[in-house]
Formats: C-alpha cells, sequence, structure tokens
C-alpha cells in the first residue's frame, strides 16, 4: 500500500500595519509600532519648538509623561516636497513621533521583503523593507530609522540647553 | 609541428542602450520581460528608479544608461533581469534596454587594467568589438564585506 503523506499548511501570519501619506507618497508602518495617533492640534499645548539648523526635519518637541518626544516631520526626513502635516505617529519604544499628512487604512501585511541590496545609502536605515499590496509596492518605514544615536544626542543637548535657559512652550505649526 | 589552441566560446546576451551594443554573460541574465510599472519610494541611492513587481518578486530597476553611455535611458523596450552577486547572496536586477536582445556564442577576450571597473572583457561579433559588462561593477550595491552575514531574503511578518 502506498502512503500519501498528508501536507498541513500553517495558516499565513500577518503583521497589522497602518498605510500612511506624507505628500502623495503612501508607506506602512506596523501598527504594533504606533503607540498613539495624534491630531497635530491636539498636541499644541504641549509641544515646544526646537532649533537645530543641521537637523531641520526636527522643530518640535512634545511632553508625553515624562518624556520629551522629538517630533520629526515626515517630509523633511525622506526628503519629499514639504507638506503641511495633519497627524503625528508616535512611535511606541522610541524617542520619535512623526509627523504624516494622513492615514489611508490599516490593512495585514503577510510578507515583508528586504530591501533590495541595490538600495545602498541611508534608506537601509529608513525601511524595514517592502511590501506588495494591491499590486502596488509600499515601503515599511522603521520606527528606529528616524533619528540616529548621534541626531538624538545632539537633539538631547539642545534641549537640555533651552531648559537652563527656562523657554516655554510654543504653538504647534509644522 | 602544429599547435592547436583551444578557443572556448561563451555564451553571452547582446543589449542595446541607444546607439550602442554591450554584452552580459549568459549566465547572469535570468528573463527579458516588458516593461512594467516602476514603484518609486524615497531613497538616496543614485541610478537606482525604483522597483518592479514580477511574479511576487520585488525587483530594483538600475539605469546604466549614465554609466554607459552618457544619459538617462527614457525609451526603454523591455528590462533584462540580470543576477547581481553581492558576495554573500545573489540578487536580481532590472536593467532598462533600448532594443532587442540576441543571444550569441563569442571568446571573450579579459579585460586589462587600464579598462573601466565595469568591463569584464571585450569581444568581436560582426566587426564591431563590444564591451563585455560586469554587473558587479556597474549597479549599485554595499563595499563587499567578507564578514558580513547573509540576510534572509524574505523575513517573515511578525504575527
Amino acid at each position: 500500500m502506498t502512503t500519501i503523506p498528508l501536507r498541513v499548511s500553517s495558516p499565513t501570519r500577518t503583521e497589522q500595519i497602518i498605510l500612511f501619506r506624507i505628500g502623495s507618497q503612501l508607506f506602512a508602518i506596523s501598527s504594533s509600532s504606533v503607540q498613539e495617533v495624534r491630531s497635530v492640534d491636539s498636541l499644541a499645548g504641549s509641544s515646544r519648538e526646537i532649533s537645530v539648523p543641521s537637523l531641520p526635519k526636527v522643530r518640535h518637541t512634545v511632553q508625553r509623561g515624562d518624556k520629551s518626544l522629538f517630533v520629526v516631520n515626515g517630509a523633511a526626513h525622506f526628503g519629499l516636497p514639504p507638506t503641511s502635516g495633519a497627524l503625528v505617529f508616535v512611535l511606541r519604544g522610541t524617542r520619535t513621533a512623526l509627523l504624516v499628512d494622513g492615514i489611508d487604512k490599516m490593512t495585514g501585511m503577510s510578507r515583508l521583503q528586504c530591501l533590495p541590496n541595490a538600495f545602498c545609502r541611508e534608506e537601509r536605515f529608513w525601511y524595514r523593507g517592502l511590501t506588495a499590496l494591491d499590486q502596488a509596492v509600499v515601503p515599511v518605514v522603521s520606527p528606529d530609522g528616524f533619528l540616529s544615536v548621534d541626531e538624538l544626542s545632539l537633539l538631547d543637548s539642545v534641549v537640555a540647553r533651552r531648559e537652563r535657559s527656562g523657554e516655554t512652550s510654543a504653538q504647534f505649526n509644522p | 609541428m602544429t599547435v592547436s589552441t583551444e578557443i572556448e566560446l561563451q555564451t553571452f546576451v547582446l543589449l542595446r542602450l541607444g546607439d550602442r551594443r554591450f554584452a552580459l554573460a549568459a549566465r547572469y541574465i535570468a528573463e527579458l520581460v516588458a516593461p512594467s510599472r516602476i514603484f518609486r519610494f524615497p531613497h538616496r541611492t543614485p541610478r537606482v528608479e525604483g522597483v518592479i513587481l514580477r511574479r511576487g518578486r520585488i525587483i530594483p530597476v538600475c539605469d546604466v544608461g549614465h554609466a554607459l553611455i552618457g544619459k538617462g535611458i527614457l525609451s526603454r523596450r523591455f528590462y533584462l533581469l540580470a543576477v547581481r552577486d553581492y558576495v554573500f547572496q545573489k540578487e536580481w536586477v532590472a536593467i532598462p534596454v533600448t532594443g532587442e536582445c540576441e543571444l550569441i556564442n563569442a571568446e571573450i577576450t579579459p579585460a586589462t587594467e587600464s579598462d573601466a571597473a565595469h568591463v569584464s572583457g571585450w569581444l568581436s561579433h560582426n566587426g564591431e568589438v563590444i564591451e563585455v559588462l560586469n554587473m558587479d561593477a556597474l549597479t549599485p550595491g554595499p563595499a563587499p564585506e567578507p564578514a558580513h552575514r547573509p540576510a534572509p531574503a524574505f523575513v517573515e511578518a511578525r504575527p
């Protein structure tokens, strides 16, 4: 008697992602990486301006509990045309809040392909990889890729200097 | 006494970029496909236009026109999908070409030190001397680091 091995395929695991826009460019981020989504207006009272000429993508900090978060302008970070920015993603496990224009939808991602090695500059830090959704390719951002250790140190030193000089909060105006 | 020299012929694909023809060893060619939609996203690597989606595979599109003919390839008839060796793994890259490709057998004359890095040799075909391309030097990629651990082609999504 011939026995045919029975193959049981395991269910496809999917990761929940948020598709968001900066200008006309679509990006994805794992929903587990986003701790909070806030409108720009709702952050006005807790934000402070920061000016670091060498880091124009960060112009504000916001206070969340006892932590100061640095608001990274997504358009400036990715080198896209300037946009007004309507929402802020507070990124879990980081000191970054990301300014974006809007959320497209939430969906599931079943496969994440590593960024091809032909891409060999800063983008390797920006993205976890690429995913194909509805016959389109969307870059999946890395929450740790918005501010490097050196950039955080620079921002910390500016914040420390500001606190010593006792500046007050300012209107959030991205 | 006669000394016979054995000539080893290799198979090459001739590709056209503008008015010029170049050759690539056939073993590096995966497919020749019609142009499809390029998906673009922000990045900083020069000469990489974006990616195409081919049977579920995401393939970078590298415009080699600037390096080979001094200008970008705007009118493209096909993408030549070639294998790029990154030491720790091989990946496909899509090269826009402007005309038909041809398969030939020819003898290669190895490149000399004075040749550009992207030239792996020369061949003669129908009275024309043609550069044989070295894809690894022609297309961008990280500097080879032998100690680098291979990155998987796919990573599983997190539940």
